[in-house]
């Protein structure tokens, strides 16, 4: 579904990614590990457009990215849960949900995609007037994930969902992810939580300071001794 | 100097409500601007300015009224797209002082525009509705329709910036720029409609001005300034805090000037934005300056 | 402090000389280029002492308050109190720096900057010419007042000078000089480095100790006792004010872009804009003048069309010279030099 070869991408002066090569299959759920600053929120802004690959390629089911206008990915299928949410805090919830079916292709189909949104997550439904900036941590995760399903994507990203939550909401938000990855989403995850996401992850890629380190299995990497010990305290 | 309670009083705070209407509108379509592009439109009135000749020119050649406002508002929404697409889009990324100053070029440029082709005699449509009498007090016909006219547009606007998609992305693209391509939303064509939207409402501005005042090519700069002063007065980008500080700021004039002299009014308005500013200098409405 | 230049030197030279070059090579308009350069040579230093404010991130649309103080104070209290200009402009002058403080400290202290100190400045402009056409019965309102002439006009008590364009010239052009010299000693005193560290990042500034507020203020003070000063000495030679011509958001403007033009961050970069918008707005102005087409196509209205291409220059300029003219040629110099030479240009 999801191709990269030879990714190269940074920030002005100074390089963030080198030469990245992963793909994800259809009905996957893939998880990105790593340190704080080895690069996977960079990675995830390449694929959804927020930031230009400066090398190499990446196609999303045959279509290639690097020549798709940012707007436009989502129009691939692409949808992303940003770091830290960035929900409108001064829409309201529905707003939230509405602006996330802004394609027109996702406008056709708002009504029933509602539905399912309010289905998957009922406190949305009850919190729908309310303005998204006082919701609660998880609530606003849900709206976050909500907005992202809004465009009707077959691959979900996900950047960091369990950052800035308490201990509690932490384990909500990665049910959350698995009830989307059971609806028959693909999922890419990047979590620093590998604990968590080794839980539900089909396979992982090792992230370190930029370079794609190790991948394999979830099995694999429980087997890896020095993964464990550096990733999980174990 | 009359300043008591009396009627006369009473009309000059309904002439000030009546006048706040039309500045709320025009305070509107410059706090739109700036909540979704991040810049300040110096040129705000000036555009206003060609709307009205604009009116003026194609009623003097026959057009029914109607017509003409229409052709008005089309015309100064155009010259709003003109104005982003040749003028603030190739200084997106320069200094805020820049792009505020450009803007101020254009300024120039559209009065002097206006003069040459117009010259500077004052230019009237020739149109009197007359006015409502209560009591002893009186009201000018154009000034209740301005009012119910600027009443109507902001109504409007608000049911399209809460309802429609792209009136949601104009909203959600003041709160968070960068993750809009997430949504799909191409930011330039939001920053096109908006423009286009904010010389419409300087288009019906020009509409209900030019059935209550003559035309000039400096007339940009009689009201110009109290506009931005309504603006940064409600904060800058807060509509709501504009519609207020509209009020507000009529009041003062529309008091002012009938207590003592017009101008003496506008002073007023002008030292009493500067005093709210040194106590709250994000504006009445504003979030962090 | 640098020492002058060889070719400083002979610059100065030469503008003392211009009065009597002027006459023997253009006897028959003498009057008309001296004019001209007066008129340079006063706003090149108002359009400088704007620029000490302007250069620290300080973008101030209220000057044209300060010019109009100055003007209107010093003919004010000329008129009507027979106070000679000598008590007349310190007076202004000091009014025009008591109102810039009271304006400018709250605006420090609560850091209001960008688009809000320029909006704020602007009210500060508009309220000053609302209070001039408010007091109609001594300023004339719109259609402003003359300084009641003495004698014949020529008075070193009533500091008029305007009927001797030679005097004049010198006048304005020790005033130009004034300018640069304030330039030159703000430039080498500390004030400027704090300054420029309060400019660039006033929480660190503030925290190595460094009192933003009181430095900005001090600019501040400068550079409106600056165009109060200029604004009085132009009132002085014109021998009429006008809200419009030296008071006003019209000015604010003239004097903002007039600095963009030419440069904001060179010491000659504001008198390089004066040279540019006067020669520019004369020489349009005689050309479209003297053009019988554009006359008789469209009357006197035709007066106008300097300001549009004035307007027009000044959009490209912001656009696509922000440094300005001077700005932008001394970078190219500096960008030929930098291999054969290793100390960078001073001035820029």
């Amino acid at each position: 579904m999801l191709e990269l070869a030879g990714i190269d991408a940074g920030y002005s002066g100074f390089q963030a990614l080198f030469g990245i090569s992963m793909s994800v299959k259809a009905g996957e759920a893939v998880a990105v590990i790593g340190a704080n600053g080895a690069g996977k929120t960079t990675l995830l802004r390449v694929i959804s457009g927020l930031l230009p690959a400066s090398e190499g390629t990446m196609t999303m089911d045959g279509v290639s990215l690097r020549e798709t206008p940012p707007h436009k990915i989502i129009a691939t299928g692409i949808a992303h849960v940003p770091e830290g949410r960035r929900l409108f805090p001064r829409l309201s919830v529905e707003n939230n949900l509405k602006i996330g079916a802004y394609t027109p292709a996702a406008r056709a189909k708002f009504v029933d995609r509602l539905g399912f949104v309010y289905e998957l997550f009922p406190r949305l439904k009850e919190r729908r007037a309310q303005l998204a900036g006082t919701l609660s941590g998880g609530e606003q995760q849900m709206c976050a994930i909500g907005r992202a399903l809004m465009s009707g994507p077959k691959l979900v990203l996900f950047d960091e969902p369990s950052m800035g939550l308490a201990p509690v909401i932490v384990a909500q938000v990665f049910e959350l992810v698995r009830r989307i990855r059971s609806q028959g989403y693909t999922v890419l995850i990047v979590e620093q939580n590998v604990r968590q996401v080794l839980k539900f992850a089909d396979r992982f890629y090792l992230l370190e300071a930029g370079h794609i380190k190790a991948s394999g299995s979830a099995e694999q990497m429980l087997a890896s001794d020095d993964i464990r010990k550096a990733y999980m305290g174990l | 100097m009359q300043c008591e309670l009396d009627i006369f009083f009473l009309e000059a705070v309904l002439n000030g409500v009546l006048l706040a209407g039309l500045l709320a509108l025009l305070a509107l379509g410059l706090n739109l601007i700036f909540g979704v592009i991040d810049v300040v439109w110096i040129c705000y009135a000036e555009l206003v300015m060609i709307g009205m000749y604009g009116i003026n020119y194609a009623y003097k050649a026959g057009a029914p009224f109607l017509a003409a406002a229409l052709f008005g508002i089309l015309l100064v929404a155009l010259a709003g797209v003109l104005l982003h697409q040749l003028v603030i889009r190739p200084v997106l990324d320069s200094a805020p002082i820049n792009q505020l100053l450009v803007t101020g070029g254009v300024l120039f440029v559209l009065q002097a525009a206006a003069t040459v082709a117009f010259g500077i005699d004052f230019k009237t449509l020739g149109i009197r509705l007359g006015s409502l009498n209560v009591y002893d007090m009186s009201f000018s016909y154009s000034r209740i329709l301005t009012f119910a006219v600027a009443s109507a547009a902001m109504l409007l606007l608000w049911l399209f910036l809460s309802r429609s998609y792209v009136g949601i992305a104009i909203r959600a693209i003041a709160q968070d720029r960068q993750i809009m391509p997430l949504m799909g939303v191409d930011h330039r064509n939001i920053y096109l409609i908006t423009s286009g939207i904010g010389g419409g409402l300087a288009g019906l501005a020009a509409v209900l001005m030019v059935v209550q005042y003559d035309i000039y090519p400096q007339i940009g700069l009689q009201f110009g300034p109290l506009i931005f002063m309504i603006c940064v007065l409600g904060g800058l980008g807060s509509m709501i805090g504009g519609f207020i500080a509209a009020f507000l700021i009529s009041e003062f004039i529309a008091v002012g000037g009938s207590c003592f002299a017009t101008e003496w009014g506008y002073a007023i308005a002008f030292l009493f934005f500067m005093i709210v500013m040194f106590i709250r200098p994000q504006g009445l409405f504003g979030g962090k300056a | 402090m640098r020492r002058p230049s060889k070719s400083a030197l002979a610059g100065l030279a030469v503008l003392i000389a211009l009065p009597f070059i002027i006459r023997f090579s253009l006897g028959g308009s003498e009057r008309y280029y001296l004019h001209l350069l007066i008129q340079i040579f006063i706003w090149a230093f108002i359009y400088t002492g704007w620029s000490i404010m302007g250069r620290f991130g300080l973008t101030s649309f209220g000057h044209g308050a300060f010019t109009g103080i100055g003007a209107y104070g010093c003919v004010l209290l000329w008129n009507y109190l027979g106070l000679t200009p000598w008590v007349g402009i310190p007076l202004s002058v000091v009014v025009a720096v008591v109102v810039a403080l009271l304006v400018g400290y709250p605006c420090f202290h609560l850091r209001i900057t960008g688009h809000y100190f320029a909006l704020l400045t602007l009210a500060l402009t508009e309220f000053v010419r609302l209070c001039i056409v408010g007091l109609r019965d001594y300023t004339g309102g719109s259609l402003g007042t003359q300084p009641r002439r003495y004698g014949d006009g020529l008075s070193i008590y009533a500091i008029q000078f305007e009927t001797d364009r030679v005097v004049s010239f010198y006048i304005a052009l020790a005033l130009w000089l004034t300018g640069l010299a304030i330039w030159i000693w703000v430039d080498s005193s500390m004030d400027r480095y704090a300054l420029e560290a309060a400019s660039q990042d006033e929480e660190a500034a503030a925290s190595v100790g460094i009192d933003v507020t009181r430095e900005k203020l001090k600019v501040t003070a400068i550079s409106a006792a600056m165009c109060a000063f200029g604004g009085a000495i132009y009132g002085q030679y014109q021998m009429y004010i006008g809200p419009d011509t030296i008071a006003g958001l019209s000015v604010s403007l003239n004097i903002v872009f007039a600095v963009i033009a030419g440069g904001l961050w060179v010491m000659l970069g504001p008198t390089v804009g004066a040279v540019f918008t006067q020669v520019l707005s004369e020489a349009l102005r005689v050309t479209i003048q003297s053009t019988a087409g554009l006359q008789s196509a469209f009357g006197s209205s035709v007066l106008a069309l300097d300001t549009l291409i004035y307007g027009l220059l000044l959009v490209l300029f912001i656009i696509y010279m922000p440094k300005g003219i001077l700005g932008t040629l001394l970078e190219r110099r500096q960008k030929k030099s930098v291999s054969s030479r290793i100390a960078p240009v001073s001035a820029a």
